[in-house]
């Protein structure tokens, strides 16, 4: 912009002014960059270079347990992994609790945002109520989900359930995945609500009207009108969703141990055990690539959607 | 006029429905928190009923036990985390959206591309290496560690959320700043630092929420002396059984930080969370 000016603004003088504009325009070219190295070179330091190690490490024999175990294997860490039952199924756990939670918090999303859209007594109290879940910090939401919400005997959900014939069933060792998901999926309905709603809430009215005025019923005009409006922000929930949820840690932690057994590990909980628990590094480190493999296809789609979101706004 | 009433009737009476059934699905979605709170302020004893009981003396001593149990340090080390590498965060990421939306370099689409990508990396796969050599320097059970993590973690939501903000601002703002003969300092200073003032806040808002409220690296990464609050609350589950009223208590007081600042900041919330994607 005022550089621009700056520039052209040079009257056109022989050779050495010439080398001048070029040593100039070079300069610029650093003072543009130069606020951006600081944050670019933190970020490389802190996440691609560990994560090289971790490429290096898959390669390696180690148990941290055993001193002087580290030694160069190829591949086999990653034959093990995929020969590995437990492992698939924790990916397949994943692979369900995302699912799962993302799906039905997104369904549950869309529901309570087309109620929270329209004027009605109290709605800024409802929406403040609503949106509490997703700020309760997840190790507090799990504690209370795994204890005074699944308790056999004590819980409130066997306790509300006891005039439909619920006993006492124990929630999180007879049923962990679908406990595990629950807890999950009231910890980001919020998430996708809010999303919807904006979405919402950005629709022009006059549209609207114009479909009532055409005489399209409610539902017809949801379907035809404000469904396809919603698109882009429910794809943002769904892949904004997955990439956190995947990575699902606490609630595994505190609500099931990844039992009973290992029927609701999931990955992250499985690296951790073979890292943390089994101080096998190579393994846990050729899982983790595994992983990031994984979440590169999940990723491309969701950085896709937000640069198409961005340049739409733009 | 008679058919316009005998259409507004009924549609209002649904309309009704709808705000009582709202209402209750509010609160139900709610419960969970109130019956937390409700539980923290409990004996022992009235939290294990059959039938729950709403019943009883209400009392503090579950949170007066709390700080006997030793829970400052725990709040002070997520304070230290949390405000430190919030503010680390905003000095990495607010020069760098400005470069990028601004004065836009030559491969703004890329730098950004790769940003968000580190955002993307699962912890997992890095957590290994990490803990490796944070052994091997003498960084483990360090607050400092978690710091650093901390920003890595926030820095490309920042980056995105700064840069949607910055480029609201109109190219012609910062002409006539520059017309008026400002300096760059003044320029940030004067004129657009009041400006994204909303913004900074909300980046702030996201980037506490997901420090206060983090447990992967810090219950990898700490012990005794470093340990933030989720790690406090995890030491609710031992093998004696859960004190209901005691862990409600630690939890409500746990969460309180942040689920106050998110009721205030709703609308950068929602900006927040899709990374500056959505207005």
């Amino acid at each position: 912009m005022s550089t621009d000016v700056a520039t052209t603004a040079v009257p056109p003088q022989p050779a050495a002014s010439a080398r001048a504009t070029v040593r100039s325009a070079r300069m610029e070219g650093w003072r543009r960059r130069a606020p951006l190295l600081p944050a670019l070179v933190f970020a490389i330091l802190v996440t691609q270079i560990p994560f090289l190690v971790t490429l290096w490490y898959s390669l390696n024999s180690w148990n941290l347990v055993r001193p002087g175990s580290e030694r160069f294997v190829g591949l086999s860490n990653y034959a093990d992994v995929f020969a590995d039952r437990v492992f698939r199924q924790a990916a397949l756990n994943t692979v369900v609790i995302t699912a799962g939670c993302v799906i039905v918090a997104m369904l549950l999303g869309i529901a309570l945002a087309l109620l929270l859209d329209r004027r009605f007594i109290g709605r800024s109290v409802v929406r403040t109520l609503i949106i509490t879940p997703f700020l309760i910090m997840p190790v507090a939401s799990a504690l209370i989900w795994g204890t005074m919400m699944f308790d056999p005997l004590f819980g409130l959900v066997n306790f509300v359930l006891t005039p439909f014939g619920g006993g006492e069933y124990d929630w999180t060792s007879s049923a962990p995945l679908v406990s595990v998901i629950i807890a999950l999926v009231w910890q980001w309905t919020p998430f996708m609500t809010l999303l919807v709603l904006a979405g919402l809430q950005s629709q022009g009215r006059d549209v609207l009207e114009a479909a009532q005025v055409d005489g399209a019923g409610a539902g017809r005009t949801f379907r035809s009108i404000t469904l396809p409006h919603l698109r882009r922000y429910i794809e943002l929930g769904v892949l904004l969703g997955a990439i956190y949820v995947v990575n699902t840690f606490d609630q595994i932690y505190i609500m099931t141990q990844g039992g009973p057994g290992t029927a609701s590990s999931n990955l992250p909980f499985y690296i951790y055990q073979r890292a943390f628990l089994g101080f096998d590094v190579g393994q846990a480190a050729a899982m983790g690539v595994v992983v990031v493999i994984g979440t590169i296809v999940v990723a491309t789609l969701a950085l896709r959607l937000l640069f198409r979101s961005f340049a739409q706004e733009d | 006029m008679a058919t316009v009433d005998a259409v507004v009737g009924p549609r209002r009476r649904s309309a009704g429905l709808l705000t009582v059934l709202t209402w209750i699905i509010g609160i139900v979605f709610f419960f969970p928190v109130l019956w937390m709170v409700i539980t923290a302020f409990k004996r022992e004893a009235d939290a294990y009923t059959d039938p729950p009981s709403l019943i009883f003396t209400p009392t503090l001593e579950q949170f007066r036990a709390l700080f006997d149990a030793g829970a400052w340090p725990y709040f002070l080390n997520s304070l230290f985390a949390t405000t430190v590498s919030t503010l680390l965060v905003l000095a990495l990421a607010v020069p760098a959206a400005y470069a990028l939306a601004i004065r836009p370099v030559k491969k703004t689409q890329d730098v950004l591309f790769f940003f968000i990508s580190t955002k993307m990396l699962p912890v997992v796969a890095v957590i290994v290496p990490i803990y490796v050599i944070a052994g091997r320097i003498g960084a483990l059970d360090n607050v400092w560690t978690l710091i650093v993590l901390y920003t890595a973690m926030n820095l490309p939501i920042a980056v995105w959320m700064m840069r949607s903000f910055l480029q609201e601002i109109p190219a012609e703002v910062l002409e006539a700043a520059a017309m008026d003969g400002a300096t760059l300092r003044q320029t940030l200073v004067r004129v657009l630092l009041p400006m994204v003032a909303p913004g900074l806040a909300a980046t702030a808002l996201i980037c506490v929420i997901f420090s206060w409220n983090e447990f992967f690296f810090s219950v990898n990464l700490t012990a005794s002396q470093a340990a933030t609050v989720p790690l406090f609350l995890v030491g609710f589950m031992t093998s004696e059984g859960l004190y209901w009223a005691q862990l409600s208590a630690a939890a409500t007081l746990a969460s309180l930080p942040v689920v106050i600042a998110g009721w205030v900041a709703q609308k950068q919330l929602v900006r927040g969370l899709s990374m500056g994607a959505i207005k």
